[in-house]
């Protein structure tokens, strides 16, 4: 690891990170502000959301949920969350070394007396703290927000947390496949539509497989993998399935090593 | 002391050619000339060398230190400047410089001074504002301000007017009399004639040649045409000769050795018309393409 590198890479991500931060904050405030007038409500819209096809309500992440419950309004809010997360993470994890070689800085820094193996660290530690920073605020937030808002409605500490750190390695998920694409590609010249692709995709593989029903496609993907409303409902993880995130998400990782300490860095032309 | 060794390195982009087995030495405190056509092979050398691709096979050494295990080490006495100079477009000028000084152990602020003014550097615009000359020269500033003990050059000098390709020239041959070797790559002859010790010819990624410069230039070939009645092809068959092209009553020829000898063949014949001229770059790689 070689501090220059990881302060410049946390300088050139900062108005990114405060973006998405600033995004999540608006959205979570927005979101939880209408709960106690929502929650008055609540037996009636379960009523009416009762009346829906369940397959309609799964695409929309609305299966058995609660809405009239803290977390499980909560719940619902996190899927936009995760979605948020998952676009964030991926376009860091797409643009890790990608950048450089598309903007052509890729020689000026491997040229540098450093080794690949410190770059990609010092690269991969400026990301997890720029996600780190990204979380933390929406964090507090999100639990400022639930103080203020949930009125007489009682709330679970610890799921809140199972979802706040169920988040992470989410994150570390869309990172490292992100991260080990853009390195099995030849050369990605824009960094947004991979990942919006990879966000969006893992998104709607989730919510299609709620109305296709038996097909077992969701299990790749990390929204179920973190699927807020199990998490409320049971007050725990998957656990096989979040197993599996974390495995491909190490896999992915190490891939990423290997691959990238064997590049040819793409010359100009 | 050989600064550089290069054995049978060879490099292949999946089936498309780079180089095949290169072999040189660039000796301590020489300026080698590395030229060749575009697509010959040459950035494709200097990129092994700092560890930018690898090799499909043979071996390199820089201070005598393997290239492929030892790069971070190697790295940190070279200097390189690129043919293209790309730069983190939102940074300022000071800051890169800054940053670049960062990889190594040396407070570089003094010399950083020193080049940018002697290049006339704007030390405090944005890298996105410059023109590609500009950019250049930031490019150099950057690759001598850790005062590196060898430099590669990449057709440095594309992009600079000529007063400031003038200052470039002075300044590699001052650090070069201060004992830096230099590794220059170019398609002008020209440039690497004035400059360099000894030079490698690359062509097709192959070493054509590797010679001093002075033999170079002894040898150097010229470009003979004589136009006199009733020649043949067999007027000037004298070792030397090459590329022997006869059309009514003119020959064209490349000769390369004493040209004294053409010479006195010409005072036996009743010419028209003669001229001797330096060959262009371009006809020098045409006859190392044979």
């Amino acid at each position: 690891m070689s501090a220059n590198i990881y302060l410049h890479e946390l300088r050139t991500r900062l108005k990114s990170v405060v973006t998405w931060s600033l995004g999540l904050t608006l959205l979570i405030i927005f979101y939880l502000s209408i709960f106690p007038s929502f929650s008055e409500q609540a037996a009636l819209l379960n009523e009416m959301l009762a009346k829906f096809p369940p397959q309609l309500l799964a695409a929309f992440g609305m299966g058995n949920i609660d809405l009239a419950d803290m977390l499980g309004f909560y719940g619902f809010l996190f899927i936009f969350i995760q979605l948020c997360l998952s676009i964030q993470a991926s376009n860091y994890g797409f643009g890790l070394v990608s950048i450089e070689e598309s903007e052509l800085t890729a020689d000026f820094l491997l040229s540098k007396p450093v080794s690949r193996w410190q770059v990609m660290n010092s690269k991969l530690l400026a990301t997890l703290t720029s996600l780190g920073i990204t979380d933390v605020i929406f964090w507090l937030v999100s639990f400022v927000c639930i103080l203020i808002f949930r009125g007489s409605h009682a709330y679970e500490p610890r799921i809140l947390l199972l979802l706040f750190a169920g988040g992470v390695l989410f994150q570390l998920f869309f990172l490292s496949v992100g991260l080990v694409i853009s390195l099995l590609v030849r050369r990605v010249r824009s960094v947004t539509p991979y990942a919006l692709g990879l966000g969006f995709g893992a998104y709607i593989l989730n919510a299609f497989s709620g109305m296709l029903g038996d097909v077992k496609l969701e299990l790749i993907t990390p929204f179920r993998h973190f699927d807020p409303n199990y998490i409320v409902s049971h007050a725990a993880y998957d656990t096989p399935l979040v197993l599996l995130n974390v495995a491909v998400s190490v896999l992915a990782l190490v891939a990423s090593y290997w691959l990238y300490i064997r590049r040819d860095i793409p010359a100009v032309s | 002391m050989s600064v550089i060794e290069v054995n049978n390195l060879t490099k292949y982009y999946g089936k498309s050619r780079g180089i095949i087995e290169v072999s040189f030495n660039v000796e301590d405190g020489e300026i080698f000339g590395f030229i060749g056509p575009n697509g010959a092979g040459k950035s494709t050398t200097i990129r092994l060398l700092l560890s930018l691709i690898h090799p499909t096979s043979g071996r390199a050494r820089v201070f005598g230190k393997d290239v492929v295990t030892r790069g971070p080490e190697i790295r940190r006495d070279i200097g390189y400047l690129p043919s293209e100079v790309y730069y983190y477009e939102g940074m300022k000028v000071r800051d890169l410089l800054k940053y670049s000084a960062s990889f190594y152990d040396c407070d570089c602020t003094q010399r950083i001074q020193e080049l940018s003014e002697l290049m006339e550097l704007e030390m405090n615009r944005r890298i996105s504002d410059l023109s590609y000359g500009n950019k250049k020269k930031v490019g150099i500033v950057q690759g001598l301000l850790h005062s590196p003990k060898l430099l590669f050059l990449d057709e440095p000098t594309a992009g600079l007017d000529p007063l400031m390709q003038r200052k470039f020239f002075d300044l590699i041959r001052k650090e070069n009399a201060r004992g830096v070797t230099v590794f220059f790559s170019s398609h002008i002859l020209g440039e690497v004639q004035r400059l360099c010790t000894r030079v490698g010819i690359i062509r097709e990624g192959r070493i054509a040649e590797i010679s001093d410069i002075r033999t170079l230039q002894q040898n150097n070939y010229k470009k003979v045409r004589v136009e006199a009645e009733g020649l043949s092809a067999l007027s000037f068959d004298l070792p030397g000769v090459t590329n022997l092209q006869a059309e009514d009553g003119t020959l064209h020829f490349f000769f390369k050795g004493d040209i004294n000898a053409v010479l006195q063949k010409i005072s036996t014949l009743q010419v028209s018309d003669v001229s001797i001229e330096e060959p262009t770059l371009e006809e020098i790689f045409m006859h190392y393409y044979e």
